[in-house]
């Protein structure tokens, strides 16, 4: 166990000898895209709540290393449990841009039928398990998910997203333990990225890291610079083979920051240094990245302003048609509660359509 | 047929449906080679190996938590909490992620678990192994809340909970675990859920009561009986969703309406129905509607036996509503 941090690709771009997953240029370029889409997505979405047109956005800049190259380490079949901060994955594995953009708006369009906040996700179609708020719940059911798999006898292995903050949940403990202790095909991801909301790491945890936890559960962790794209797939790549092969969970510390305010609810300002973002700006993880594809000859001027451009126009028109697409019905707020309605919830709906719409009922005088 | 307790019941439910379908998985703290501290799960790992029944870390945030991942990978669940009162520790996962899952994903996901706990008291376990908590669930929208009182319902209605798409919590009246003994049905013996029962059928009073208060309400119409009035006692079974009918088509008959739980008075699914009497159905009443329920303070150890509804004090509700 080592508080060392893996670094493959240095601040200047140059890759530490012998550390490159050598990563075909196809792959490169697509972990690429994914990340400068998911920075763009942020963009517009703080922008959106911004001008008032949606509710509340979450924005994840400068940790799109440490969820993208995670989760690229997967196959397509194998599943996510995500807290609400990794929009880069939804990009990665191909998720239609209507079913994300609708969420925002909570229109019509939104898989999660506008029931919750937006970037509270649920992408079945690339088995990413629906957000919920509270922190580290998703935890313990990655470990379960796992658990259940290995009594199903398949291969499939199973990811989850939480911060440094979510290290002192209780679902933290039970999560790691439960998967320690039934060999679970499971990767517990904790990206550290400092701050839980304006609680600073050191005053979560009196560890020196949060790695190193992982040990006491009776599984490795394993400790790796968030901001290095390269690093951070290597480093679950391990993990995940580790999975699949039925040799157990790993923990993956990755290190970074979150360069936004916890929200758009939030303002960093009043009790952040500037310094320390200043500091942090500098490792950027896409500028890093940039610098590494220069030297592979990879990266170009025109490249990069075409997936500008296209992802810009892609989202402009996905936001146009959630904007304009309808409200949820009144009677979807009484569906899906259970699979089947109840009485009582049929009657709740006829109460309330009573009220509302052209056929809303005349309660007329009061009797005297 | 089979003569069976309560808690027989129970294990060969649960035996019946990891015969049929291996989807069904049964775990918890000291299930696996125990049996479970009241033995409820005794011979199932020996059936069926422990892939399929097994001992979980003393966790109920654990168990509850990864039994929702393990119902989200396409198992069917059984989470044993070993008392109801220890139960809070998961309170969170039961309450914001089982109840909700379906709901907030727009039933991209869903829940099929069972949560199965004993609760109540008259064992003398004091505050942690006594208490009636569920209030607490009946009050989320998602989650079903289930109770037997007699052993062919427990087999019955936890068939139902297994089989159900969405989460059921399933509270064992454990004070009658091995006093309540009855007939039950070999295999397939399936008990719906959301359908009250009649235990009685009775003229003058209605007896609304669940779990084990069901056995105090039939002693207490006996006496009520040779007093000269006919009780009828009804058993929802399911509290959530509920079989409002039955209730209401029995105050209809009767004009009378007693309520018996044992959990504390305040806010007791109780009250529920006791409200739901007072909306929709107060042109027929012809007295007042009573709640008989434990007092609001902790669970005692020592005056368990004063603080529980009894068939006096049931007398009493019933006689209440002929003489306000």
């Amino acid at each position: 166990m080592t508080s060392e941090v893996l670094t493959i690709i240095e601040t200047d771009g140059k890759v530490a000898k012998g550390k490159d997953p050598n990563l075909s240029d196809d792959q490169l370029k697509e972990l690429y895209e994914t990340m400068v889409k998911a920075r763009i997505m942020d963009e517009r979405g703080l922008a959106l709540q911004r001008q008032g047109r949606i509710g509340f956005y979450l924005q994840a800049l400068g940790q799109e290393a440490s969820h993208i190259g995670s989760a690229a380490a997967l196959l397509d079949s194998d599943w996510l449990f995500p807290a609400y901060r990794q929009p880069g994955i939804p990009i990665l594995r191909g998720a239609p841009i209507d079913q994300i953009v609708c969420e925002w708006f909570g229109h019509e369009g939104d898989p999660s039928k506008g029931r919750q906040m937006p970037v509270h996700y649920s992408l079945r179609c690339i088995n990413f398990v629906s957000i919920s708020s509270p922190i580290g719940t998703q935890i313990t059911h990655a470990a379960g998910a796992a658990m259940a798999a290995k009594i199903r006898k398949d291969d499939t292995v199973f990811m989850t997203y939480f911060g440094d903050g979510g290290t002192s949940s209780n679902d933290f403990h039970a999560g790691l333990n439960f998967a320690a202790v039934t060999k679970a095909p499971c990767v517990f991801i904790c990206e550290n990225n400092q701050w839980a909301i304006s609680v600073p790491s050191h005053r979560q945890t009196g560890s020196e890291t949060m790695a190193q936890k992982a040990v006491a559960y009776g599984m490795p962790g394993v400790r790796v610079d968030g901001n290095d794209i390269l690093a951070v797939y290597r480093v679950c790549m391990e993990a995940v083979d580790r999975a699949r092969k039925g040799e157990g969970p790993t923990m993956v510390e990755t290190v970074t920051y979150r360069m936004a305010s916890h929200s758009s609810s939030d303002d960093a300002s009043r009790y952040r240094d500037q310094e320390e973002y200043e500091r942090w700006k500098q490792r950027d993880p896409i500028q890093r990245f940039q610098k590494y594809l220069k030297r592979r000859k990879v990266w170009t001027e025109e490249w990069q302003t075409e997936i500008e451009e296209t992802y810009k126009n892609e989202l402009n028109a996905a936001i146009k048609r959630a904007e304009a697409a309808p409200k949820p019905s009144i009677e979807s707020m009484f569906e899906g509660v259970y699979m089947n309605k109840t009485q009582q919830l049929a009657a709740q709906q006829e109460e309330l359509l009573s009220l509302e719409g052209p056929e809303a009922e005349d309660l007329g005088e009061f009797p005297l | 047929m089979a003569e069976m307790t309560l808690l027989g019941a129970i294990t060969d439910a649960m035996a019946t449906e990891m015969r049929s379908d291996d989807r069904v998985v049964v775990f918890g703290e000291d299930v696996g080679k125990k049996g479970g501290v009241f033995g409820t799960t005794a011979g199932i790992q020996d059936e069926f190996g422990e892939d399929r029944c097994f001992d979980t870390p003393l966790s109920e945030c654990g168990i509850i938590g990864t039994g929702i991942g393990m119902a989200l990978y396409g198992l069917r669940p059984i989470a044993e909490i070993q008392f109801l009162d220890f139960i809070y520790p998961a309170f969170d996962q039961i309450v914001s992620e089982a109840a909700k899952m379906r709901y907030r994903s727009g039933g991209e996901y869903t829940c099929p678990m069972v949560i199965r706990s004993p609760y109540g008291g008259g064992i003398r376990g004091g505050h942690y192994h006594s208490q009636s908590s569920e209030a607490y669930f009946c009050h989320t929208p998602g989650l079903k809340v289930v109770i037997p009182s007699t052993p062919a319902d427990a087999k019955g209605l936890l068939v139902s909970s297994i089989r159900d798409e969405d989460p059921v919590m399933f509270l064992e009246p454990k004070r009658i675990y091995r006093t309540s003994k009855g007939e039950v049905p070999e295999g397939e013996h399936v008990v719906p859920l959301s359908k009250g029962r009649i235990v009685r059928e009775g003229t003058d009073c209605t007896v609304v009561a669940y779990g084990s208060m069901v056995g105090v309400c039939e002693k207490a119409a006996d006496e009520a009986e040779k007093l000269g009035k006919s009780i009828e006692i009804v058993d929802p079974r399911t509290l959530v969703p509920l079989d409002e009918s039955i209730i209401l088509e029995s105050v209809k008959k009767t004009g009378r309406c007693v309520v018996v739980y044992e959990a504390p008075k305040t806010c007791g699914y109780g009250s529920e129905i006791a409200a739901i009497v007072a909306e929709r159905a107060m042109e027929y009443m012809e007295g007042p509607i009573i709640r008989v329920a434990g007092f609001d303070t902790p669970f005692p150890y020592t005056l368990e036996n004063l603080y529980m509804p009894d068939v006096r004090r049931v007398l009493k509700g019933i006689h209440s509503t002929f003489t306000w």
